[in-house]
């Protein structure tokens, strides 16, 4: 087991960068996502900490060991790929030992550990396949297999779910949690999915453009995203955003809108008057039939039963926003409604920069 | 639609003839008995079968050493092409590097050079260098005539196998050549089975170098050309001569047909 420190990393391709100073601390034991949409470097960063890439500038430290220059073998850690990367021309057995038997651990010894990952993972009766026989599902176990029974310091896993069936990516996201709580061991994980993210993740680091916007836990990121894009990036549907003018008068505060005024709960010393965007998760919404104090007047559009819930699109003047309400509200499209957006949830964000004001 | 299968399959026809057609009438032709060979007009169908044709043929002088000639020199032909070749189909496969893309072409442009225009020159180095009349001066023309075809069939066995199995293995702690050697190799074993097989068959029925590099040391095409145009050997000799050096490419090309067609779809996307 070991903390892994980020430090200063940069990697380019051609003129592209790929990461750009990309600096992170990641606790031992710790289970830390790395998310963003395809293209942003998280990949990069972990094949990175892999030693499947060579950094442009930075090091790397696994338990306070500098691996920054040492071969993926000699660095403590385990992968699982997004493709599983099982070997084909071999069994499920000699696929989980390949690792030990490069390491020149005993017969014994490697049929002791392999059997044991195999019923961790519960893989016993696949063992004299070979992969071809296996279901998508099964070749992600014995990746894993493979990697667990390493016994690593620090395991990577590169988007392990994205290839199972809807249903299956739900079982194994769960299993995969079960395992890091019994194994413990310092895990990365890359995925683009934000739901897999906000599950396993005991600390999410958002990543946009070779660079971690957000790095915190998984209810802090959706309560309170540093910025426009982790705002819309996460939670499904996304964060609304309204742009408006910030005007204080005899105390209160509110955000004037071409739909109307959003009165807010309060305004941290940074914010001053003029122009910002009010970010609304749409569950903080509340439909209301009748005008209120502070309500913005809108229209209907489009409303999809959703289960449990209803998924609203609304028009409040010229701005589309999505509201979830509760699947009994009876609302009909093109009916007019009033829209109260809930003031302790409301978060500010600074129009030009996107960033997040410091208090909402 | 039936319009359509029907030219399909007429067209399919036409060019399987086209092929074909002269493999057949050679074979025939190699079990004839001779007096019905040289009968005019001569039956498509001679009625009667006869081994002397290819006995006559095996007992010729020069037939056997040449034969066996032909089999070193196509051995040592796929040893030297792989030794070249398949490092070089591996980087195409494997790297981004610079030049990579020129170098493909270039593979392709020297599929372009006429090689009659090299013959002289060739031959004059060649007795320069020693290497005229050997064996091995044939494998080395036959080693050029077939890298270009070996690396592209090796640069798609490679592609076709994820990178990411060695990426996997190193990180379980093998080195990059432990990588190769474990997870690589023994998947890419089939295919280069094959081209090499294919190899071969490219150096056995190579005619133009041999004939013109060699004088005693004949492989077996350089010795039938030889003995057609040079000293007028019958007709009988030549369609057994012809069958003979047909058969093993037939064999091996049938038994490879399956790589053979993976191998250049793959190579053509």
């Amino acid at each position: 087991m070991a903390e892994i420190q980020f430090q200063n990393l940069w990697k380019k391709y051609g003129k592209v960068a790929a990461i750009k100073d990309l600096t992170l601390n990641i606790r031992d034991g710790e289970f830390l996502v790395l998310l963003g949409p395809s293209g942003c470097g998280k990949t990069t960063t972990l094949r990175a900490l892999a030693g499947l890439e060579t950094l442009d500038r930075g090091r790397i430290l696994i338990g306070g060991r500098d691996v920054t220059s040492l071969p993926p073998g000699r660095r403590g850690i385990a992968m699982v790929f997004q493709s599983y990367a099982v070997f084909p021309h071999m069994r499920v057995y000699d696929n989980i030992v390949f690792g030990l038997r490069m390491r020149h651990v005993g017969d014994a010894e490697q049929r002791r550990r392999a059997e044991e990952v195999a019923e961790l993972l519960q893989i016993s009766p696949l063992l004299g396949r070979y992969p071809a026989q296996l279901s998508g599902g099964q070749r992600q176990r014995v990746a894993v297999a493979r990697a667990i029974v390493m016994e690593p310091d620090v395991l990577l896993m590169d988007e392990p779910l994205s290839n199972l069936d809807a249903l299956l990516r739900l079982h194994m996201r769960a299993e995969l949690k079960r395992l890091h709580r019994e194994l413990r061991s310092t895990t990365v994980y890359v995925t683009h999915d934000q739901t897999e993210a906000l599950s396993l993740g005991d600390r999410i680091a958002v990543m946009k453009d070779g660079e971690i916007v957000q790095c915190a836990s998984p209810t802090e990121i959706y309560d309170r995203p540093a910025s426009r894009f982790v705002g819309g990036f996460i939670g499904t549907p996304p964060m609304n955003f309204l742009e408006g003018v910030l005007r204080r008068s005899n105390g209160s505060v509110a955000v004037e809108t071409s739909g109307g005024a959003i009165p807010l709960a309060g305004v941290g010393g940074a914010a001053v008057d003029g122009s910002v965007i009010v970010g609304i998760r749409p569950e903080h919404i509340e439909v209301l039939a009748q005008p209120q104090t502070g309500s913005l007047p809108a229209e209907i559009v489009v409303a999809e039963p959703a289960g449990p819930t209803q998924l609203l699109t609304v028009q409040a003047g010229p701005q589309i926003l999505k509201v979830t309400v509760p699947s009994d509200l009876p609302v009909q499209p093109g009916s007019q409604v009033w829209l109260r957006l809930n003031p302790a949830r409301i978060r500010l964000m600074d129009p030009s920069t996107g960033a997040a004001l410091a208090a909402r | 639609m039936r319009l359509r299968s029907l030219a399909i399959y007429s067209a399919a026809l036409a060019i399987s003839a086209w092929v074909a057609l002269p493999l057949v009438l050679i074979a025939i032709a190699a079990f004839t008995p001779r007096d019905i060979l040289y009968q005019w007009p001569r039956p498509f169908w001679p009625e009667k079968f006869t081994l002397d044709t290819i006995r006559f043929f095996l007992r010729s002088t020069g037939v056997w050493q040449s034969t066996l000639n032909s089999v070193f020199v196509a051995g040592l032909t796929i040893v030297l092409a792989f030794a070249i070749a398949a490092p070089a189909g591996y980087a195409v496969a494997r790297f981004r590097f610079r030049g990579r893309d020129a170098l493909q072409l270039a593979i392709l442009t020297t599929k372009m050079f006429p090689a009659t225009v090299l013959s002289i020159p060739l031959a004059v180095a060649f007795i320069r260098w020693r290497l005229y009349d050997t064996l091995l001066g044939v494998a080395i023309v036959h080693t050029a005539l077939s890298i270009p075809f070996v690396t592209v069939i090796v640069t798609s066995v490679f592609i076709g196998i994820s990178y990411e199995l060695e990426e996997a293995a190193m990180t379980l702690g093998s080195s990059r050549l432990q990588a190769f050697f474990r997870v690589t190799l023994p998947m890419a074993l089939p295919g280069l089975a094959a081209s090499a097989i294919f190899t071969f068959v490219l150096s056995w029925n190579e005619v133009f170098a041999s004939t013109i590099l060699t004088l005693n040391n004949r492989t077996l095409p350089a010795l039938i050309i030889d003995s057609v145009l040079g000293q007028g050997a019958p007709l009988h000799f030549r369609f057994a001569g012809g069958f003979f050096m047909i058969v093993p490419a037939l064999i091996i090309i049938f038994l490879i047909r399956r790589y053979l067609l993976t191998l250049w779809g793959v190579t053509v996307r």
